[in-house]
C-alpha cells in the first residue's frame, strides 16, 4: 500500500491515540519513546525506545502502532537503545497527566551512588501534602517508586527520575 | 568482519548476556517469597531489568551469529556448557542474606563494566551498556544499602550476612576473568581491560564492608569455570526449569 497524501506531521498525530498499556493516561508521545518518523518511498519507518530494558510495554505498544496505521500506511518500527530514554524526555502535557491521574511525576533527584540519600520530597498527588515517605524504591512497575502521604494516608506511585 | 573477529565478538556479547540472563532467572525465583512485600516487588524489578538486558544482548548476538539462532534459540536451546556466565551469578538464592551478597558483589562489578563498556567502538554494545547502566545504578543502591543495613544490623543478621560473604568469596575473582577473547577485542577497541575494574572494585566493596562492619575473608581460595563453560553444580538443574518448556514442546511461543 502506497499513500503518498499523508505527510510526517499527520503520522505524529495518529501516534497520540497510542497509549502506554501500563499507564493508560499517558500517549506514547507524551512519554517521549517515539524517536523519530520518516517517511521513505511510500513507507514510513518508525523509531520507539525502550523505557527500562525489560519493559514489557514495547512489544504491546509496537503491536499497538501497527494495527492504527494497518489501513493507512506501511510502517516498520525499529528498537534503538541509544541515546537511551530518560525521564526528561516525558512531555509537560505527560507530567500533567501523570498528576491527575495520582503519579507523581519524576522530580530533579540527586545522584543516586549517594547510598541512604535522603529519598526526593516527592508532593502527595492527592492532598499536595510534601510531607510523605518513601515506601520502596521500586514499585509496581519498572518505572515506579511506592510513596506514602502521612497526612492524608493515601499510598501513591512515584514515577522515579532516570537520567 | 574477520571470522575470528565474528566469534570473539560473539563470545564476548554471550558472556555478559548470560550473566544477566541467568541472575535474572536466580532473582525471579524469589517472586512471591520475598521477605516483606516490598522486598519481593524490588527483585522481581531487579529479575526483569536484568532479563530484559539479557534479551538486548540475544538479540545483537543474533545479528552476529553464522547460524543466525535468535534470542529466544539462544536462552532456552544451549546446552550447559555453552552457558559462559560466571559461577557466582548461578549460585543458590539461600536465605535473603546469600542472595543480597551475591547480588552485591555482582552489581558493583557490573556497574564498573558498563561504564567502561559504553566507550566501546562497537556501536550496539555501546548502546545497551547505555541504557543498562542507569538500571544497573538503582541495583547497586539497592543492595549496597542492604549489606549495610544486615551487616550492622541486629547480631543474627550480621552472623548471617558474614556467612554469606564466606561462602561466596571463591567466586569473586571470576569477575575479572579475561582470555584471548578479550585480548583481541580490546585491540579492536570493542572490549576494555576487565583487570582494570580489580582496584575500583575492591575499593567499593571496602568502603560498604567498613560500614556494614563485615570482614573480607582471609582464605582466599577461588574457584573458576564458568567462564569457559566448567559450571557448578546448581546451573542444570536451573536450566532444567528455564528450558522446559521448550524443550518439551519444540517451537512453542506464547
Amino acid at each position: 500500500m502506497v499513500n503518498l497524501k499523508i505527510t510526517e506531521k499527520e503520522i505524529w498525530d495518529l501516534l497520540e491515540q497510542v497509549t502506554d498499556p501500563e499507564i493508560p493516561v499517558l500517549t506514547i508521545i507524551d512519554l517521549g519513546v517515539v524517536r523519530t518518523v520518516e517517511l521513505i518511498e511510500g513507507k514510513c519507518l518508525i523509531t520507539i525506545t525502550p523505557t527500562y530494558s525489560g519493559c514489557p510495554a514495547m512489544q504491546v505498544i509496537e503491536d499497538d502502532i501497527k494495527i492504527l496505521l494497518k489501513d493507512i500506511i506501511d510502517c516498520e518500527i525499529k528498537l534503538t537503545l541509544s541515546p537511551a530514554w530518560s525521564t526528561d524526555w516525558i512531555s509537560e502535557n505527560g507530567r500533567k497527566k501523570l498528576l491527575e491521574y495520582g503519579i507523581a511525576p519524576p522530580e530533579h533527584e540527586p545522584d543516586k551512588s549517594v547510598l541512604f540519600s535522603k529519598p526526593v520530597v516527592v508532593p502527595c498527588p492527592q492532598c499536595k501534602s510534601k510531607n510523605t515517605r518513601m515506601v520502596s524504591l521500586f514499585g509496581s512497575t519498572a518505572c515506579k517508586s511506592q510513596y506514602q502521604c502521612n497526612d492524608c494516608l493515601e499510598p501513591f506511585d512515584y514515577f522515579k527520575c532516570l537520567k | 568482519m574477520s571470522n575470528s573477529l565474528t566469534s570473539n565478538l560473539l563470545e564476548y556479547t554471550l558472556r555478559i548476556a548470560d550473566d544477566s540472563l541467568i541472575l535474572g532467572h536466580r532473582v525471579s525465583e524469589w517472586c512471591g517469597h520475598g521477605p516483606i512485600l516490598e522486598e519481593d516487588i524490588a527483585l522481581t524489578n531487579i529479575a526483569l531489568d536484568l532479563v530484559g538486558q539479557a534479551t538486548n544482548l540475544f538479540e545483537y548476538a543474533g545479528t552476529i551469529d553464522e547460524k543466525k539462532r535468535s534470542a529466544d534459540d539462544f536462552a532456552f536451546l544451549r546446552y550447559e556448557r555453552e552457558y559462559k556466565n560466571l559461577l557466582l551469578v548461578e549460585q543458590k538464592n539461600g536465605d535473603f542474606a546469600v542472595t543480597i551478597a551475591r547480588q552485591f558483589f555482582f552489581d558493583v562489578y557490573r556497574k564498573l563494566f558498563f561504564e567502561a563498556l559504553v566507550n566501546s567502538k562497537d556501536k550496539n554494545l555501546a548502546g545497551i551498556a547505555e541504557k543498562s547502566l542507569k538500571e544497573t545504578k538503582y541495583h547497586v543502591k539497592h543492595s549496597s544499602e542492604w549489606m549495610i543495613r544486615l551487616g550492622d544490623g541486629t547480631a543474627e543478621s550480621h552472623e548471617k550476612i558474614q556467612n554469606a560473604v564466606n561462602d561466596l568469596w571463591r567466586f569473586t575473582d571470576e569477575l575479572f576473568f579475561q582470555n584471548e577473547v578479550d585480548e583481541a577485542l580490546i585491540s579492536e577497541g570493542i572490549a576494555f581491560d576487565n583487570k582494570s575494574l580489580i582496584a575500583p572494585w575492591k575499593k567499593y566493596i571496602d568502603e560498604i564492608f567498613s560500614e556494614a562492619t563485615l570482614e573480607i575473608p582471609t582464605q582466599n581460595w577461588q574457584q573458576k569455570g564458568g567462564r569457559t563453560g566448567m559450571h557448578s553444580e546448581h546451573l542444570g538443574f536451573l536450566l532444567a526449569e528455564l528450558q522446559y518448556m521448550q524443550r518439551t514442546y519444540p517451537n512453542m511461543e506464547w
